[in-house]
């Protein structure tokens, strides 16, 4: 399959992602949205580095790692993303038990 | 480096050590103890001059380092000093003449407080001090910093009674037109600088002949720089259009003026030039060399006439000075370099006798300094008296006193040029011996017009004032005899001779033979004495008048002071009275203000974009990351 696809693809995920985020107020939506964007991104490394993979096959190069380092960073922003909805979801139960809405634009104490 | 004229520096640190010590325990010391230590310094440094001149007697030169004064890049200044025949002769003259009225002003300014007296010979060491480094310098730098140094002195000194506000004033007016010469001064230096890559007398003039490789003056560098330097001496020494400076630092005391203002810092300028003959000496210099001529002669000149109707006893000193400085730099500008430097010598001399007499008589007439006020007093003062009258003689340049040498060589280097330039030098000279007679007759023959308690006060000074007074007497009459012209006796212009391998003047344009020369000599002194007689036939019995018509043009000094105050100085008034209540408060003020209240502005409207609102900032966040992403997809095309 062309590259072009999944760019595409990848790309369309993460506007949703930048549009639910800017659109939405529901904390748990954006969060949601957040990792769209997120997910969005490690599909884009994901397909570059089996693209990058095969055109070293091609070039009938066996031992080559190329495209590798493309996948590590999946890893690395798959456990980010993990830690970071542990502590986001912690904040979101927090702010419910205090004001009993999970409403981000209720929560503009921050210009104090 | 091995040579015993490394310890040159001895020379200017004694009378720093004598600054230091005085100026920091002026509250402690005794009068006496100040005086033993002011003058005892420059005794010292009189010793080592005396030393040095010995050394160097044979054509020896040294250029003594030291350290490292600036090192930037390829432009290295050493702290260096130079012996050599020219600044072996200043160190003597500066010395010597210093010494003499160091112990003059040990009782000159008995009356002073101790503190005062502390401070008075704190200033003169520290004079001394610059003044040796400026003649000392090896290079144009070391040089400038004792010319910074003297006018400062100067400054100093003049407001030394600084309770006067009009002394504060002539201080001000000294510093200030010293600093318009000091300015051309420097830009002289910076540009030997941008073409020699370096301040070194020897290395200048090594280029300015042509024989370093790869650096070079060009014909129109050198006009510049001799001008700017030439600048520069008229502002130090006293020429037009920077002279009227001098008449007014009258206002220092007695010995100030003769030590700063008549035998040494006035002849700064004259020994920076001689200092710099090769420059001047330069084809390319001519024209510098002909403005330098005919700023000296109007200035004799105009001051010669100016100093006819003076009444004050220092005034009429003080445009003698400028007029006789006025005759160095025809000197000067006529090549004749040793006979500029023969007259600063034989200057020094008598011109520091008459200042330390006209301070005997102002001491004796309770500070009185208007000569119409005094009258007869040669009978009262004989030593002050007749110590004045060979000063005058010596000045007037009557054979076979010193001055007749000096200004005879002048004269004949004038007349070398051009009879006409000699002819309005010869006037001069009878106008000197004119006034210098007036002031003679008017002060010392005749009744005593002053006050009964005045006359009654009247006494000879004492010792320490009038030894002095006795030893430049006998200078003023035996100094010329190191300079006879060849005329009189092959061989016998010594001064000539020692001065040779460092000052070496024009070729003249025409050999005057010996019978002219005769002629010349002749004529002055016939002139001269003539002038003498007139002088005594008018002003012998002097009765009070007040001036009238050209005379009081006379009196008021051409006017060039009201001139000054009306086309600079006032000027510059209303322009500093624009500046400080226009422009300050509304420009100046305007701007600063303005910037902060834009602040203030500018940061209460961004305070509106904190709202809170998570939404706003992510969108902010979004349209920047946007923007940032066009402008780097833009720029890569």
């Amino acid at each position: 399959m062309p590259i072009n696809y999944y760019i595409l693809l990848s790309l369309a995920l993460f506007t949703i992602g930048i549009v639910g985020v800017l659109t939405r107020r529901n904390a748990i939506i954006i969060f949601m949205c957040i990792e769209l964007m997120l997910n969005a991104v490690n599909l884009l490394l994901v397909a570059f580095s089996k693209m990058h993979l095969n055109a070293a096959i091609l070039a009938n190069d066996a031992a080559s790692t190329a495209g590798t380092d493309g996948q590590l960073f999946v890893f690395f922003i798959m456990v980010v993303a993990a830690a970071e909805v542990s502590v986001g979801l912690a904040i979101i139960v927090m702010m419910y038990r205090n004001i009993h809405s999970v409403d981000v634009n209720f929560l503009n104490r921050l210009k104090h | 480096m091995n040579n015993a004229l490394q310890i040159v520096y001895l020379i200017p640190l004694l009378p720093l050590l004598g600054f230091l010590i005085n100026g920091l325990g002026r509250n402690y010391l005794s009068k006496t103890l100040i005086g033993l230590i002011g003058s005892g310094s420059i005794l010292g440094s009189f010793i080592l001059s005396i030393w040095v001149f010995l050394q160097v007697k044979d054509g020896n030169t040294h250029v003594a380092e030291y350290f490292n004064f600036i090192a930037i890049d390829n432009l290295v200044i050493p702290f260096a000093l130079k012996i050599d025949a020219l600044s072996s002769i200043f160190l003597l003259i500066i010395t010597g003449v210093g010494f003499l009225i160091h112990v003059y002003s040990t009782s000159y300014m008995h009356e002073e407080k101790p503190a005062h007296f502390g401070r008075y010979f704190a200033y003169l060491n520290l004079f001394v001090f610059s003044m040796l480094l400026l003649v000392m310098g090896a290079n144009f730098v070391i040089l400038f910093i004792g010319w910074e140094g003297v006018g400062l002195c100067s400054y100093l000194l003049i407001g030394f009674w600084f309770k006067k506000q009009e002394y504060n004033k002539a201080a001000n007016k000294a510093f200030i037109m010293n600093r318009i010469g000091d300015l051309a001064f420097l830009v002289a230096i910076f540009w030997i600088i941008t073409r020699a890559q370096s301040v070194s007398f020897d290395q200048v003039f090594a280029v300015a002949k042509g024989e370093v490789a790869g650096r070079s003056f060009s014909g129109f560098d050198i006009s510049v720089i001799t001008l700017l330097l030439f600048i520069g001496a008229t502002g130090k020494s006293a020429q037009i259009p920077l002279y009227t400076w001098l008449p007014d630092a009258m206002a220092g005391p007695t010995p100030v003026s003769a030590l700063i203002h008549a035998a040494t810092m006035v002849t700064a300028g004259i020994y920076m030039i001689a200092r710099s003959n090769e420059l001047y000496s330069l084809d390319a210099a001519e024209l510098t060399r002909n403005i330098i001529t005919y700023t000296g002669l109007a200035t004799a000149l105009l001051a010669a006439t100016i100093a006819l109707k003076q009444n004050d006893i220092k005034k009429v000193l003080a445009y003698s000075t400028v007029s006789q400085l006025g005759f160095m730099f025809l000197a000067l500008g006529t090549g004749a370099y040793v006979a500029a430097v023969f007259h600063v010598m034989t200057h020094a001399f008598f011109k520091a006798l008459m200042f330390l007499g006209s301070g005997s008589v102002i001491h004796a007439m309770g500070g009185e300094q208007d000569i119409r006020q005094m009258g007869g007093l040669g009978k009262k003062m004989k030593i002050t008296f007749w110590t004045f009258v060979i000063g005058c003689v010596a000045i007037a340049g009557v054979f076979p006193f010193s001055g007749f040498f000096s200004k005879d060589a002048i004269l004949l280097s004038a007349f070398e040029k051009s009879p006409v330039l000699y002819g309005v030098a010869l006037f001069t000279a009878l106008l000197t011996a004119f006034y210098m007679f007036r002031l003679l007759f008017i002060t010392f023959t005749g009744k005593f017009r002053g006050t009964e308690e005045q006359a009654h006060h009247l006494h000879e000074s004492p010792l320490a004032m009038t030894l002095p007074l006795i030893i430049l007497a006998v200078l003023s009459f035996a100094g010329g005899f190191v300079g006879i012209p060849a005329v009189f006796a092959e061989g016998a212009d010594r001064l000539g001779d020692f001065l040779k391998p460092v000052v070496a003047s024009l070729p003249h344009a025409h050999e005057v033979s010996h019978s002219t020369e005769y002629t010349l000599m002749g004529l002055s002194t016939v002139l001269v004495l003539g002038s003498i007689i007139a002088a005594w036939v008018v002003y012998r019995n002097y009765q009070r008048k007040e001036a009238t018509g050209f005379a009081k043009v006379l009196e008021n000094k051409w006017y060039v002071d009201e001139l000054y105050e009306n086309v600079i100085v006032k000027p510059l008034h209303t322009f500093g009275g624009i500046l400080k209540n226009i422009v300050d408060p509304k420009v100046v003020d305007g701007l600063v203000n303005g910037a902060g209240r834009l602040v203030n502005y500018g940061s209460r409207q961004l305070r509106l974009l904190q709202s809170g609102q998570v939404g706003s900032y992510v969108l902010l966040m979004v349209l920047s990351m946007v923007l940032i992403f066009g402008i780097q997809f833009f720029l890569r095309k």
